[in-house]
């Protein structure tokens, strides 16, 4: 079965026929190319897939693409401004040693975006709890925890 | 809490990493998000039973469905088509399988969803044979075997090493301690899958795509490969996409690399192989376990007088780089520490489980295991304080131990302070609540396994200041690609962002021997250092003549050639590059440099200097346990690491707390469960990896050493930082509740069960 679904996506309105039994990650990275979502484990387990579903972050992996009918989606293409500057999260990302491998990093910030988003205050147990669900493999998390730290000076959030 | 040293301008600054904004912004390229025209999706059928004889296969089912280009079987593989160091392991078997995880079927479809649909359509007839599941009980004579046609499981490959008289030290020495010690299945869980992309060109020369830590010698194997194939004189060129995370696992070459080439040949076009992440967990390779006899004594005065290590490790069904790991631990077993007498001896034991591969350091971190809880159980019998017990018997520059390793640059004492200052050990702790230590040892110049140890380094400059630099070395994530560009920015005087450095592709990159036993920064830095002094000197001979004045007397710093002192005399570096180039008999600046060091290969007497140079560090942990329940909790914990000199702080203080939590995954949670040969908890659900709701608080003094053969000063760094974890946490369990457990991983079950056995 095919279903025509309309949502914003980054900004942007989109219209797409999309099988039903897509993922949301499917959508994304297979059809409309944005291989910046990544699949680490397909199961909803790493949190790799983390996408902004209605300012919820999701597992895309998940998240059956007939239900982004009527969203708001935001992935990590649509962070950085169109003038190519870095949103703070992805600035302090990549300032304070958040990153090493960076298959976790779109996840993990996407993660830090929707938690930053509904709590600009939130502190090191408040970013523990929200990143719980992404797994990352290298950095032992610390600079992640300190880059996210970092983005909330700077305002990494939506207003 | 570092002071780094600050009399450089590049090196020893905390730059971002140099492909970090990428990644942020989610446009790096992993081997999943390659996509080309034509492109067939590969998919591997493994095997239903641990051991069995295949009796017949049928693939004419899947070879029907639509969309379907290709099915392989063992059959269709070149006899000489082999895999690992000892070649005993074909990318799909035919007549027997030895472990779950042996492929004996590949499809190529137009999508992976009907090659995972032709996979269910091959139809195989197995005759189950009788398993063996356990190293030691497999070297019992009677023993099913592995391997019918070599009559034994135990491989022809022992490790047997004797320095000095260990039976003569034992009869003098004051007290001796013995136990045993296990360690088990790990695994490396990239969050990046395994996987490739081969394609062949009308000549059919290959390039393959491929997640790898050893390009150059995985070029080798493609090139051997491809010879089995009847493909004589041909090309092959390997292309590095961005990695997903290594730690070891990508430094063999695997089944899906030989079944992407077989199917992109058979159908002349792009074929794609990446595992998801049950596949992952199930036909990639683990550590090597172990189980370790580990016998150690001293003299009245504390220093340690032998030590005597016998080690049985379960091969698996075939043999891949973790039969080898022995060549690794016999360093911290004959050298960490002083110790004269020394005896190893290893045995690499077919079974039908997974076979190991290497993993972040190399059988160190099951060694170091055995004798730092050893040495714990030592000092106490003797009556030592355990941080004096340590540095009675610590290693010191200048020494020679009984390996042959020459020790130079050594910061052990120093790191065993810093441990005690920041944890005080003075045992005023708390009920439930206890300190524990451990140090280490591990190569940190090189590594001399194969011929070469060495690394190659192109670099060229543009008539503009900007450098390409083309290395062998591989960036997995951990840094090398900053680690370059710093060291050559620093000797020529530039921005670490004017260094664009090149790692990916054999077709333009020199050699190196592979991203491993924390090499890189070591050997690949020093093969770039080289390559940047070349040039450098190129620069002075023009400025000279320029300025007239002596090349020695030319600095370049800032983007500046100059002579100091003299405002006259200075020239941005971008046009003093034109000016050599446009000009009658013109030049463009450009050097190459191949650095071998200058180690030794251990050759048969499994003696000689392995590396240049040797990290040490110490790891302190204060744990609180939970006598109820059995559980651990790490309060605080210190790595303390002698890194000769931080080429960039922050990358450098990320492979340190990186180390640790995979370290305290060994110590704690992590575990393959494997049942008769089959893996069990294929899922990050069931493998318990350290989640950020677990991080522990690290503090990572760094303990700069200044190693005169380093560039600028630098050992490797990339293992260490999970060698000594296991034993500092046993430790601590011990200082809390006085119970020692020997089998890793310390679940609460086993801490509570030990808690139960010593209160009665």
């Amino acid at each position: 079965m095919i279903t025509n679904i309309s949502f914003l996506l980054n900004g942007d309105e989109i219209s797409y026929d999309v099988k039903d039994h897509w993922t949301l990650l499917h959508l994304l990275r297979e059809e409309m190319g944005l291989i910046g979502t990544k699949e680490g484990c397909g199961n909803g387990e790493c949190g790799a897939c983390t996408v902004i579903v209605d300012k919820l972050a999701v597992n895309s992996c998940l998240y059956l693409a007939v239900e982004a009918d009527k969203k708001t989606i935001e992935t990590i293409e649509g962070l950085a401004s169109t003038e190519g500057s870095l949103h703070p999260l992805q600035q302090s990302f990549v300032d304070n040693g958040g990153i090493q491998c960076g298959f976790c990093s779109p996840g993990m910030i996407m993660s830090s975006k929707a938690l930053l988003d509904e709590n600009p205050d939130a502190d090191r147990e408040e970013i523990k709890h929200a990143l719980a669900g992404n797994i990352c493999r290298c950095t032992g998390y610390i600079q992640i925890f300190e880059s996210v730290e970092a983005a909330k000076e700077m305002g990494g959030h939506d207003e | 809490m570092n002071n780094y040293n600050s009399e450089f301008s590049v090196v020893g600054k905390p730059i971002p990493k140099l492909d970090a904004a990428q990644k942020a912004m989610g446009r790096a390229e992993y081997i999943q998000d390659i996509k080309m025209p034509g492109m067939l999706y590969g998919k591997i059928l493994y095997s239903r039973y641990a051991h069995a004889r295949i009796i017949k296969i049928d693939t004419s089912k899947a070879k029907a469905l639509a969309g379907v280009h290709a099915v392989l079987t063992g059959e269709d593989v070149p006899g000489k088509m082999k895999m690992g160091f000892i070649k005993d392991n074909p990318p799909i078997k035919k007549g027997t399988v030895s472990s779950f995880r042996d492929e004996v079927a590949a499809v190529a479809a137009i999508s992976p969803e009907i090659a995972k649909k032709a996979l269910d359509l091959i139809e195989i007839e197995y005759e189950e044979l009788k398993g063996i599941f356990d190293p030691e009980k497999a070297m019992e004579k009677d023993s099913p075997l592995v391997h019918e046609h070599l009559k034994s499981n135990v491989l022809k490959m022992p490790w047997n090493i004797h320095y000095g008289d260990v039976e003569k030290a034992e009869k003098e020495s004051a007290f001796v301690v013995e136990d045993r010690f296990t360690t088990t299945w790990v695994t490396h869980c990239c969050m990046g899958t395994s996987g490739a992309v081969a394609l062949f060109d009308a000549s059919e020369n290959l390039t393959i795509y491929t997640n790898t830590q050893i390009p150059s010698l995985a070029h080798k194997d493609f090139l051997e490969a491809l010879k089995s194939m009847g493909l004589e004189n041909k090309r092959v060129r390997v292309i590095k996409p961005v990695i997903g995370g290594g730690f070891g696992s990508k430094l063999d070459t695997y089944a899906y690399e030989h079944i992407a080439i077989l199917l992109a040949y058979k159908c002349r076009k792009p074929v794609k192989i990446v595992f998801d992440r049950v596949e992952e967990f199930k036909a990639t390779s683990t550590r090597q376990p172990t189980v370790i006899y580990i016998k150690q004594g001293c003299d009245k005065n504390g220093k340690l007088t032998f030590r005597d290590m016998r080690m049985v490790l379960d091969n698996g069904g075939h043999t891949s780089w973790g039969a080898t790991t022995p060549s690794v631990m016999l360093m911290p077993i004959s050298s960490l520490y002083r110790v004269e007498n020394v005896k190893y001896n290893a045995k690499c034991v077919y079974t039908n489980n997974t076979y190991s591969q290497a993993m972040r350091g190399y059988g160190n971190p099951q060694a170091t295991f055995a004798i730092e809880s050893s040495m714990d159980i030592l000092a106490k019998k003797a009556g030592f304080d355990r941080i004096e017990f340590r540095k009675i018997n610590k290693n010191q520059s200048g020494d020679e131990t009984p390996q042959g390793l020459k020790i130079t640059s050594c910061g052990l004492e120093e790191c065993i302070d810093a441990v005690k200052e920041e944890l005080k050990f003075d045992g005023k702790n708390e009920k439930s609540v206890g300190t524990g230590i451990a140090s280490l040892i591990h190569v940190g110049g090189g590594a001399r396994i194969y011929g070469s140890d060495g690394c190659g380094a192109i670099l060229k400059m543009d008539d503009y200041g900007k450098v390409d630099i083309f290395t062998g070395g591989t960036d997995m994530g951990q840094g090398l690609d900053n680690i370059t560009a710093q060291i050559v920015a620093e000797e020529l005087g530039l921005l670490a962002e004017d260094i664009n450095v090149v790692h990916s592709d054999t077709d333009i990159c020199p050699w190196d021997v592979g991203a491993h036993a924390s090499r890189s920064t070591f050997v690949a830095g020093n093969a770039a250092l080289g390559a940047a002094k070349k040039v450098k000197k190129k620069i002075q001979a023009f400025a000279s003549k320029l300025f007239d004045v002596p090349a020695q007397e030319i600095e370049l710093k800032n983007k500046l050639v100059f002579v100091p002192g003299d405002e006259e005399k200075s020239m941005p570096i971008g046009k003093l590059l034109r000016k050599a180039h446009f000009r009658p008999g013109g030049t463009m600046l450009m050097a190459e440099h191949f650095y071998d060091p200058d180690n030794q290969n251990m050759g048969k007497e499994l003696k000689g200097n392995m590396s240049m140079t040797y990290s040490f560090g110490a790891h302190g942990a204060k744990v609180k346990v939970d006598e109820e329940t059995g559980k651990v909790e790490v309060l605080e914990y210190v790595a303390a690491h002698d890194v000769g000199r931080a080429i960039n702080p922050m990358l450098l203080e990320g492979q340190v707390y990186g180390g640790v939590v995979m370290g305290l995954g060994y110590a704690l949670t992590e575990e393959v469960t494997v049942k008769d040969g089959e893996i069990m908890n294929a899922n990050f659900r069931d493998y318990k990896l350290f989640t950020a709701k677990d991080a522990v608080k690290i503090k990572a003094p760094v303990i700069e050493t200044d190693d005169k053969d380093g560039p600028f000063g630098a050992k490797g760094i990339g293992e260490p930082g999970c060698v000594p974890t296991a034993p500092a946490i046993a430790n601590a369990i011990y200082d809390a509740v006085g119970v020692r457990i020997k089998d890793l991983p310390i679940t609460p079950e086993k801490v509570l069960a030990a808690l139960k056995e010593k209160n009665g």
